[in-house]
């Protein structure tokens, strides 16, 4: 009984991912392409709690779809989601070429992933209680990972100084139209 | 484990990766652009998550977590740089912005 929940929980989780995914890559407004990417990061969501990595699904609906896809949504009411539409005038061969290249990334890996699914990928390790808990998270991060969790706040701290110059300190803008 | 295996996650992930590909190639709005590359990084923490639980070891999700912080440095960056060119031009097409062309 449990075994189906868990199927069932996982098919719509899936279901919902690759749903979301396509609707974020086709809308032709970006607004509602941002909505449906909170769609995309709500199911991806579930599958890392299936995947028994509670602390990263937290984070994840926390860094993401809350504040990400808010500033996303924040520049897109600013420049006033200008509409795109991707098959508009019949497909040209650089939408063909990208449908084709994705297409083959897909079907590539499957086929690996397909060759290699023996017992070493369907067997999965014991864990106990603790896996994916903030505790050992916040462990690992103080221990072994204490250089990639420093540089991570340097990066932070770049990208946050980086956005503000970018935000604020180019030339006025020149007369619209040249070019 | 209860549930589909991992090699079941990882045929999800790919197939996520390959429509956040089909985004950045198909789309000409930066903006989108944007959104797709947020889901191929996600494609990638999915990978790394369930090979976490695979090997029942937590460096995993730890990579998992340092991209997540690295896609939130890229997005603000990215939207910076969108909003800075929207300021010079009026429209936003990845196909037109050719003043560093040499």
């Amino acid at each position: 009984m449990e075994e189906f929940l868990v199927w069932l929980v996982w098919v719509v989780a899936a279901l919902a991912l690759l749903a979301s995914g396509l609707a974020v890559v086709l809308f032709s407004n970006p607004f509602y392409s941002a909505l449906a990417l909170i769609g995309n990061l709500a199911s991806l969501a579930v599958l890392y709690l299936l995947l028994e990595a509670e602390f990263v699904a937290a984070a994840q609906v926390l860094v993401y779809a809350g504040a990400v896809v808010v500033m996303f949504l924040f520049v897109i009411a600013y420049l006033g989601g200008q509409a795109d539409t991707p098959w508009a005038g019949g497909p040209t061969l650089q939408a063909v070429a990208a449908v084709v290249a994705a297409g083959a990334i897909a079907v590539e890996v499957v086929v690996v992933i397909a060759l290699q699914a023996d017992e070493r990928l369907s067997d999965a390790a014991d864990v106990g209680e603790a896996f994916g808990s903030p505790a050992q998270i916040g462990n690992l991060f103080l221990s072994d990972h204490l250089l990639a969790f420093e540089v991570t706040s340097i990066v932070l701290l770049v990208a946050a100084v980086g956005g503000v110059i970018l935000g604020s300190a180019m030339p006025r803008p020149r007369e619209r139209g040249e070019r | 484990m209860l549930g589909p295996g991992i090699a079941a996650y990882l045929v999800l992930s790919v197939v996520l990766f390959a429509t956040g590909a089909l985004g950045v190639l198909l789309r000409r709005s930066p903006l989108i652009i944007l959104l797709a590359l947020e889901i191929m990084l996600n494609a990638g923490n999915l990978a790394l998550i369930a090979f976490a639980r695979r090997l029942g070891d937590g460096d995993g999700q730890i990579f998992a977590l340092t991209v997540m912080v690295v896609a939130a440095a890229e997005a603000v960056l990215g939207l910076g740089l969108i909003v800075a060119v929207s300021r010079q031009r009026a429209d936003l097409d990845v196909d037109r912005l050719t003043s560093l062309r040499g």
